[in-house]
């Protein structure tokens, strides 16, 4: 078996791993590895053509592709080394992953310290199980941008698209302006899954109705699909069958969420939070392993990717001091807890150190609100305070705090105004 | 008079907005937070504007397609000219990222360039 060594190795070349590649560099670690199993970088950017990127990270509106160059220019000039067409298979440990590359046959990377930034993966309909045939026609809406972005394959010409996640609004105007006919977004919850300016853009724009509180109940066709059937839902979602009607078309497309894809971590023996389906981390992004970092939608699915570089560029900037022995160690570890109103929030935890710093917490809000007042509490003690003017579970908040305030008890997030 | 409703997407506030107009007159702007929901309202009703991203056929490169975008935002309405000039366009690697590829797409007079670059 061929043997690599490195300071630092990463797992993905997408939005995470760039980042926190450029960063373990800037930090210190002379020999920074990218290992991605695509034959070129920019991971799900690649075939995300549409404009929106970089808003917040470079203060301009950029496409996925140029948002990924950038982010490859810079790791070119600074001489990181990508492995590609190279699928990871194990993680033993923090020091050492085994891979397997279509050019090199089996390969075993010793490093300093590993990242995970595999990012994540679509639910299916086999996760939603929706009574009917199994025609074809049917697919991810991330598929279909694949097949029609990257391979130049058309998927259909009358579409429902189940679930108002932002990949599936984008997929509605990218079919509508390659001329097939969006016959309607279908939405379970009373809201949006995914940004308003996602609706605006991609819905209003080509005039593509939005069914809130409505599921599809059965799929009909043989060969290929050829409609569905749709019901508005109750409050315990359960479709109303007087409301029943039917909707014609040829292809079903599903943006109905997206789950980490964290076999390799589960295979090194680290189990992931429940809620966020990513294993957790601290403020380091450091998982429960020493030296065993993670970064981006691997730990929590983001909805932008300027978010995800954010936190990436920690997990290369503390896995390249790892590497080099510098990280301080933890005194002690403190859980960071969703509290009213709040469905999750990442970091999972903090480790208490001498570093003095200030802590961003990302988290999601368990329904929309108005006028809310966004809250960290360590113990009893108020440690921030912020109130915004509208929230939304698509659309990730965030509270900073600083270490110099926690006084050794848990830290619990809450957002007042919302249920 | 007329009533248009627009959602500002300036930022994430999505103020819902009331636009009432004589003809293409505007009488009065409701329901913005601030003055930017204001501007982008009165460009929402003249002439909206959107960046178009597409892709063109590239030939002599690993993959079949080269991802583009206007260079600026170009108006809606010419949205269906600008596809069919894209959809009709095939280029040839390499091509470097911002290369322009269409001059002038549709008469909008803005250039549309690729997004990406494409080796040989
Ligand atoms: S009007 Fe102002 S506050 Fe409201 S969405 Fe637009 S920019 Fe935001």
């Amino acid at each position: 078996m061929r043997e690599i060594k490195c300071d630092v190795a990463i797992i993905g070349a997408g939005p995470a791993g760039l980042a926190a590649a450029l960063s373990a560099k800037e930090h210190g670690a002379k020999d920074v590895l990218v290992i991605d199993r695509d034959t070129d970088s920019g991971g799900i950017l690649q075939q995300c053509i549409h404009a929106g990127f970089g808003l917040s990270y470079f203060h301009k509106e950029m496409t996925g592709p140029e948002y990924a160059a950038v982010f490859r220019e810079k790791c070119d000039q600074e001489g990181i080394r990508f492995l590609f067409d190279t699928m990871v298979t194990e993680v033993r440990s923090a020091r050492e992953i085994i891979c397997s590359s279509t050019e090199q046959g089996l390969v075993k990377v010793y490093t300093g310290a590993s990242i995970l930034a595999m990012g994540c993966r679509e639910r299916t309909r086999q996760n939603l199980r929706i009574p009917g045939t199994r025609p074809s026609g049917i697919f991810t809406a991330g598929t279909a941008q694949r097949l029609i972005n990257r391979q130049n394959e058309m998927v259909g010409k009358s579409v429902v698209i189940l679930g108002s996640g932002d990949i599936g609004m984008i997929m509605a105007r990218r079919m509508s302006l390659e001329g097939a006919k969006v016959k309607a977004v279908v939405e379970i919850m009373p809201y949006l899954a995914g940004l308003t300016r996602n609706k605006v853009q991609c819905l209003d724009d080509f005039g593509i109705p939005l069914m809130l509180s409505h599921t599809v109940t059965r799929i009909m066709g043989h060969k290929r699909i050829e409609g569905v059937y749709i019901a508005e839902v109750d409050d315990q979602k359960q479709p109303i069958p007087s409301t029943e009607e039917y909707i014609s078309c040829d292809t079903l497309l599903l943006s109905v969420g997206l789950i980490p894809e964290n076999e390799l971590t589960k295979g090194a023996g680290i189990s992931t939070n429940a809620v966020t389906n990513g294993p957790e981390v601290d403020q380091r992004m450091q998982t429960v392993m020493p030296g065993l970092f993670a970064c981006g939608n691997v730990v929590h699915v983001n909805d932008l990717a300027d978010n995800v570089s954010i936190e990436s560029e920690l997990a290369g900037k503390y896995a390249a001091m790892y590497a080099a022995g510098t990280l301080p160690e933890a005194k002690a570890q403190l859980n960071v807890i969703a509290g009213e109103g709040v469905r999750y929030v990442c970091p999972h935890h903090v480790a208490v150190t001498d570093e003095e710093a200030v802590i961003r917490l990302y988290f999601r809000v368990s329904e929309p609100g108005r006028k809310t007042i966004l809250k960290a509490r360590s113990g009893k003690k108020e440690i921030a305070a912020r109130e915004v003017r509208r929230v939304s579970p698509g659309e990730m908040d965030h509270i900073d705090i600083h270490t110099q305030d926690l006084t050794g008890d848990d830290v619990v997030i809450c957002a007042e105004g919302v249920k | 008079m007329t009533r248009k409703n627009i959602i500002c997407t300036v930022c994430p506030m999505g103020c819902n907005i009331t636009v009432k107009a004589d003809g293409s007159e505007i009488i009065s702007i409701e329901g913005n937070e601030c003055k930017r929901g204001e501007i982008y309202a009165r460009d929402e009703f003249t002439c909206p504007t959107r960046t178009l991203t597409s892709s063109v056929l590239v030939t002599n490169a690993k993959e079949p397609l080269l991802p583009v975008r206007t260079e600026k935002p170009v108006p809606k309405a010419k949205f269906g000219e600008c596809m069919e000039i894209i959809k009709a366009t095939t280029v040839h690697a390499p091509i470097k990222i911002h290369q322009v590829i269409i001059h002038d797409l549709a008469g909008t007079g803005v250039n549309l360039i690729a997004t990406c670059s494409r080796d040989v």
